[in-house]
C-alpha cells in the first residue's frame, strides 16, 4: 500500500496530490500538465515535496524530517522513453539494479532471444520490455510506470498489455501507472485516481469512478463511460458477431471476442449510449438494455450525465440538457439504453 | 639536430605535461561535474576561478604562482617543493590546461542525459555509483579529448612556467622556453628547427591517440 499527500510548488504550478495505491494497477488518468508524472517523480524520489509524506508499506519514504534517496527508496520505475543504458547489453541492463527472479524474469517477457543486444538495436516494444524486466529484477516494492505505451504504436501496445496485466494478476506489487489513454485504463486499472491541475480530484475502484455521472467531467466528455464485466455467451462465425451476457441483459458486438466463457471487461463510451423512453422498435442498433436512471448530473456545457442502473449493473450515457429535459427525465425513471454496436472499439475490450 | 640539452628538454617536456594532466584530471572531472549537474551557491565564482588562466595574461598566472609559492611566497612552506623545480613547471602547467580540460569535460557529461541518471537510482545505485557506471564511461570519449588538450596546453605551456620556475636547463626548461631561448643564440636554426618537428610529431600524436580511444570507447 502506497500512501501520497504532498504539496510541491514547480513555478506557477502547484502538485496538491493526496493518493492510496492499494495492490493491483492504480491509474493516474489526467491531461499532459496536469501533475501526475511529478506525482511519481515524488513517489520515486526524483522530485522532492515542499512537505507532506509518503509512505509505502508502512515505512516514511519522505516526510518532513525525513527524505529517503531514490535508491534506497526500492520502486521499480518504466519511463515513457525505457531509459536504457546505451553503453550495456540488455543483459547487463536487466542485471543493473540486481538480479531477482531473473530467469523467470527474462522468460515472461519473452527477453531471452535479445540478452546479448544493445539497446540501439531494439525496436521500441522490446525495448519497453527490457526496461520493465530491469525495474523488476531490482525487486520493488512498487512499480512505477509513466506512460509506458505512449511512444508505441497500437501493434506495440496490444503485445506489451499481456505481459502487464499478468503482472497485476500474479505479483503481489502495487503498480501506479500513468497514463492519458482511456483505452489503457480499461484494459488495465483496478483503481482509477483522476489528476487535473495538480490534484486528485477523484480516486476508486475503476468501475465505480467510470460509471459515476459526477465524474464525466473531470474525466472528459470522450472519454467518459462505465466499465461493464461481461461473459462470452454466443459466438456467431457467419454474421461475425459475439453475445456478451451480464446481469442486466446482453449484448451483440461485432468481430469474434473470444470463445464461449471468456471473461471481458468493456468500456461503454457513454456518448455513444442513446436513451428512450419507450421500448424502440425497427431500430437498426442491436442493444437495447431496460434501465432506470439513478443520477443526473448537469456539466459545464450542454450535456447531461445520466447514471443508469441496468439490472444492478451501472452504465452510463451523456446526451443534451434539452434532450434531457423534453424526455423528462428525472431519477428513477425506465428507460430504454440503446448501443450501437460497432461502438465499442476493440482497444476497449479487455480481459477480464 | 638535438644536442643533450634539447633532448632533455623534450623529456623534460613530456614528464612536465604527462604529470600535470595526470594530476589535475580526477580534479577536472570532479569540477566540470558539479559545474554541469550540481546548483550551488558560488557556482558563478567558481566557474569564473576555473576559467581565470585562460583570461589572464600567462606572465600575470606565472607571478601569481610566485607569489603564492616562492620562497617568501604566502604558501612559501611549499616552496621548496615547487619553486625552480619540474614539480613548479608542472603546476604550472596544470592552472593552464585546467580550463580546457573542465570545458571540454563538462560539455561531455552535460550531454550524457540526466534521465539515464534518474533510472540508475532508481534501480538502487547510490550517487557515487551511478557517476562510475553511468555519466563517467558515457562521458569518457569527452573526457579523454579534454586530457589531449590539457596535454596539448601543458606541453606548450610558456608563460606562466619561464615567469614561474624560469628556464633552467634539465630543471625547468622545456620544449617552448627551449626554442625561446634558443632564438636568441645566432646559429642556433637547425637545434630550433629539430624541436619544432618534435612539437608538431607530439602534437599529432596526442590528437590520434585521443580519436583512437574515442572510438574504441564508444564501441
Amino acid at each position: 500500500m502506497l500512501q501520497v499527500d504532498i504539496r510541491k510548488r514547480l513555478g506557477a504550478f502547484t502538485l496538491d496530490a493526496t493518493l492510496a495505491a492499494p495492490a493491483g494497477i492504480t491509474v493516474l488518468f489526467g491531461p499532459s500538465g496536469s501533475g501526475k508524472t511529478s506525482l511519481i517523480n515524488a513517489v520515486a524520489g526524483l522530485l522532492q515535496p515542499d512537505q507532506g509524506q509518503i509512505t509505502l508499506n508502512g515505512r516514511v519514504l519522505f516526510d518532513g524530517a525525513t527524505n529517503i534517496h531514490a535508491h534506497a527508496r526500492r520502486v521499480g520505475y518504466v519511463f515513457q522513453d525505457a531509459r536504457l543504458f546505451p553503453h550495456m547489453s540488455v543483459l547487463q541492463n536487466l542485471r543493473y539494479g540486481g538480479r531477482k527472479d531473473e530467469d523467470r524474469i527474462i522468460d515472461l517477457l519473452g527477453l531471452r532471444p535479445l540478452l546479448q543486444r544493445r539497446p540501439r538495436d531494439l525496436s521500441g516494444g522490446e525495448k519497453q520490455r527490457v526496461a520493465l524486466g530491469r525495474a523488476l529484477m531490482c525487486g520493488p516494492e512498487i512499480l512505477l510506470m509513466d506512460e509506458p505505451l505512449a511512444a508505441l504504436d497500437a501493434g506495440l501496445k496490444s503485445e506489451i498489455i499481456p505481459y502487464f496485466r499478468e503482472l497485476r494478476d500474479e505479483a503481489d506489487l502495487p503498480i501506479l501507472y500513468v497514463t492519458h489513454s482511456m483505452s489503457e485504463v480499461a484494459q488495465l486499472a483496478s483503481t482509477l485516481a483522476l489528476v487535473s491541475d495538480g490534484r486528485v480530484t477523484r480516486a476508486g475502484p475503476v468501475a465505480d469512478v467510470m460509471s459515476d455521472p459526477a465524474a464525466v467531467p473531470l474525466i472528459g466528455v470522450r472519454d467518459a463511460g462505465a466499465l461493464l464485466d461481461v461473459t462470452v455467451t454466443d459466438v456467431d462465425p457467419a454474421d461475425q458477431l459475439t453475445t456478451l451476457s451480464f446481469a442486466g441483459g446482453a449484448l451483440t458486438l461485432p468481430g469474434q471476442l473470444g470463445q464461449v466463457g471468456t471473461q471481458l471487461r468493456l468500456r461503454i463510451p457513454a456518448q455513444d449510449v442513446i436513451l428512450s423512453r419507450t421500448q424502440p422498435e425497427g431500430l437498426s442498433a442491436l442493444n437495447i438494455l431496460p434501465a432506470k436512471i439513478t443520477k443526473l448530473t448537469k456539466g459545464r456545457g450542454p450535456g447531461v450525465a445520466v447514471g443508469l442502473d441496468c439490472g444492478g449493473v451501472p452504465l452510463l450515457a451523456r446526451i443534451t440538457a434539452r434532450s434531457a429535459r423534453e424526455m423528462a427525465l428525472v431519477e428513477g425513471a425506465e428507460v430504454f439504453a440503446i448501443l450501437k454496436a460497432t461502438s465499442v472499439a476493440p482497444m476497449d475490450v479487455g480481459a477480464g | 639536430m638535438l644536442g643533450a640539452e634539447e633532448w632533455q628538454a623534450v623529456l623534460l617536456s613530456l614528464r612536465v605535461a604527462l604529470v600535470a594532466t595526470v594530476v589535475s584530471l580526477p580534479l577536472a572531472i570532479w569540477v566540470a561535474y558539479i559545474l554541469a549537474r550540481k546548483d550551488f551557491a558560488g557556482k558563478t565564482l567558481l566557474n569564473g576561478l576555473v576559467h581565470m588562466p585562460l583570461v589572464l595574461p600567462p606572465v600575470v598566472t606565472g607571478y601569481l604562482l610566485l607569489i603564492l609559492f616562492g620562497g617568501n611566497g604566502w604558501l612559501g612552506g611549499f616552496g621548496g617543493f615547487f619553486a625552480f623545480r619540474w614539480t613548479g613547471a608542472a603546476l604550472a602547467a596544470a592552472i593552464m590546461a585546467f580550463p580546457l580540460m573542465v570545458r571540454a569535460i563538462r560539455l561531455a557529461i552535460e550531454a550524457v542525459e540526466p534521465g539515464l541518471e534518474d533510472a540508475a537510482s532508481t534501480l538502487g545505485k547510490s550517487r557515487w555509483a551511478v557517476f562510475r557506471t553511468i555519466t563517467l564511461p558515457l562521458a569518457l570519449p569527452g573526457v579523454l579529448a579534454g586530457a589531449v588538450l590539457g596535454f596539448a596546453k601543458a606541453l606548450g605551456e610558456f608563460g606562466a612556467t619561464i615567469t614561474f620556475v624560469a628556464a633552467i636547463p634539465g630543471q625547468t626548461q622545456t620544449i617552448p622556453s627551449a626554442i625561446y631561448g634558443l632564438l636568441q643564440v645566432p646559429g642556433a636554426e637547425p637545434a630550433v628547427l629539430g624541436l619544432v618537428l618534435v612539437s608538431i610529431v607530439l602534437a599529432m600524436g596526442a590528437l590520434i591517440l585521443s580519436e583512437y580511444l574515442a572510438r574504441k570507447v564508444r564501441g
